[in-house]
């Protein structure tokens, strides 16, 4: 975030709710083939669906961004490195003036390939970690994943990599080695980034044990705007903006307007963490290519149109956090034009308590997992404290701006 | 929505009055040129700017400033850009604070100094 040019979040926002001619980015999750068994996959990834496009089919997509003047394309899975074809098609779409980031648990990369990413300026990567120690990280991500993430860490910063991602999903297990975080990465000469824990895929199994506490929601919203300078979150936290200032980031929600996902298969969903029916906008082959999808699809177009804030509208916040995450929502039961089940206020919570029993909670439509990732449930980790009581801390009870309490708040 | 990752700077040139002074060091007569690893795409709002080195992202929101930016790789200066460009004579400080923005944040380059430095610069990834 430029320190000369104030961003004007509403303002942009303003321009971009109605949608762009191609995304700013997208995410592609190239294979649904993973290494590991993460139980907050939020793409239940695990077994190569035998559908995944080929190698020609995944170029020809390059060539639409490309076309369409995609800048970048986060690449992801279950492990896209798995894919024998993984180098050949970065390769292809830098040449094509495609950017990559790609997400990795860290499996692909060698000594060999850490020295040759380090000599590309379109290539970038990001190593998921979940626990600043092996405890925490395993527990959740499986045993040997910290490991594996540290090596990779290692060759990385080895072959000269500057500014590679760290990539931390915050849980209530995790929030408080948040500056344990930070020291890793500029122990690495990598950046952090961390991002909201939604309640997709797998993650849907293990939501309620993993995500933040109330107050640990304030502890990371404190610590962001501390930090946030030089900390990525993928504008992943913008409900917590209810709490005060906005974080950097555009602060609303993407799916459809700006980002989109295109699964293995070439199914093309509004978001990453919305792999269901309901926001299924088509497919890349089924429909002819990936511009008819984002330009022409009902369900774009009915992203892209105004969204009633529904309960939330009469909220003074509502400008704010927008009503939060559509998927996290969806997900978890709730009504899409209504709180986000972690609203800083505490209306999700009340509206979770008040969820119809009757009414079930929607699963992802699309499910590889390995037989053998069904698991019991989580390891059980004590939740750690952040350290001793802020002198400061707010009193319990919703969030307040000073605008909320006096009208005439930062004119006097 | 967690994929706009880069770091996003607005340039609303003629939106906000400038308050700050242009500083000498940005001199409107030299030949700045936008970073060759910058992408510009036009948007109905103006155009997105992409840096492929620090991975930053700038949304320039008037079509003007893109005309500009557009006319600099053919012109002497900034000021001969900007009268390419069509700015009226009373805007040329902001839209030159505008561009001084820009160059702070690599953006833009001075056409005689794109040295090897430069390019070291660039690939500082994601480091802004």
């Amino acid at each position: 975030m430029s320190a000369t040019a104030p961003p004007r979040n509403n303002r942009l926002a303003d321009q971009f709710e109605a949608g762009l001619d191609a995304p700013i980015c997208l995410t592609w999750e190239l294979t649904y083939a993973c290494n590991l068994a993460c139980s907050h996959c939020l793409s239940s990834s695990g077994r190569r669906d035998p559908r995944e496009l080929s190698t020609e089919q995944c170029k020809a997509i390059i060539d639409e961004f490309a076309a369409m003047q995609v800048f970048y394309v986060n690449i992801g899975g279950g492990e896209p490195t798995v894919r024998p074809d993984f180098w050949e098609l970065v390769d292809h779409a830098t040449a094509s003036g495609v950017g990559v980031k790609f997400s990795t648990n860290g499996y692909g990369i060698t000594p060999e390939v850490a020295q040759r990413l380090a000599g590309s300026d379109y290539v970038d990567v990001q190593i998921s970690l979940d626990g600043a120690t092996e405890a925490v990280n395993d527990a959740v991500r499986g045993a040997g994943s910290y490991r594996l993430a540290l090596q990779a860490m290692g060759h990385l910063r080895a072959a000269g990599f500057r500014g590679f991602k760290i990539s931390v999903v915050a849980t209530r297990h995790n929030i408080p080695q948040l500056d344990d975080f930070l020291r890793i990465a500029e122990d690495h000469d990598a950046q952090l980034r961390i991002t909201r824990l939604r309640p997709s895929g797998r993650g849907a199994d293990v939501w309620s044990e993993l995500h933040p506490l109330a107050s640990q929601q304030r502890d990371l919203y404190d610590w962001l705007v501390v930090n946030g300078e030089h900390v990525l979150t993928g504008d992943s936290f913008f409900h917590l903006s209810a709490y005060g200032e906005s974080l950097p980031g555009l602060n609303l929600c993407g799916a459809g307007r700006v980002v989109c996902l295109i699964d293995p298969v070439g199914d093309v969903y509004a978001c990453p963490f919305a792999i269901h029916d309901t926001f299924l906008a088509g497919n890349v082959i089924a429909d002819g290519s990936f511009a008819t999808v984002w330009r022409d699809s009902e369900l774009f177009t009915e992203l892209r149109s105004p969204r009633s804030g529904g309960a939330c509208t009469s909220c003074e916040f509502y400008d704010s956090c927008r009503g939060g995450c559509m998927a996290a929502k969806f997900f978890t039961g709730l009504p899409l034009d209504g709180p986000d089940p972690e609203c800083v206020r505490g209306f999700g919570e009340d509206a979770l308590a008040a969820r119809d029993a009757d009414r079930p909670v929607p699963r992802p439509s699309a499910d590889h997992s390995r037989p053998s990732s069904a698991r019991p449930g989580l390891p059980q980790l004590p939740v750690l404290s952040a350290g001793p009581p802020r002198a400061t801390a707010p009193a319990a009870g919703p969030p307040v701006k000073p605008c909320a309490e006096d009208p005439l708040a930062g004119f006097a | 929505m967690d994929t706009v990752e880069a770091p996003i700077t607005s340039e609303p040139a003629s939106a906000t009055p400038v308050t700050t002074a242009v500083s000498p060091a940005f001199d409107r007569t030299a030949p700045w040129r936008l970073h060759p690893g910058v992408a510009v795409r036009p948007e109905p709002f103006g155009a997105l700017l992409y840096h492929y080195g620090t991975r930053r992202l700038t949304f320039v929101k008037d079509s003007t400033l893109l005309r500009v930016l557009q006319s600099l790789e053919d012109s002497p200066s900034v000021d001969a850009a900007m009268a390419s460009g069509e700015v009226p004579p009373e805007s040329r400080t902001r839209y030159a604070a505008a561009l001084e923005r820009l160059a702070a944040t690599d953006m833009l380059v001075l056409h005689d100094a794109r040295t090897d430095d430069e390019h070291q610069t660039a690939r500082q990834k994601g480091d802004p």
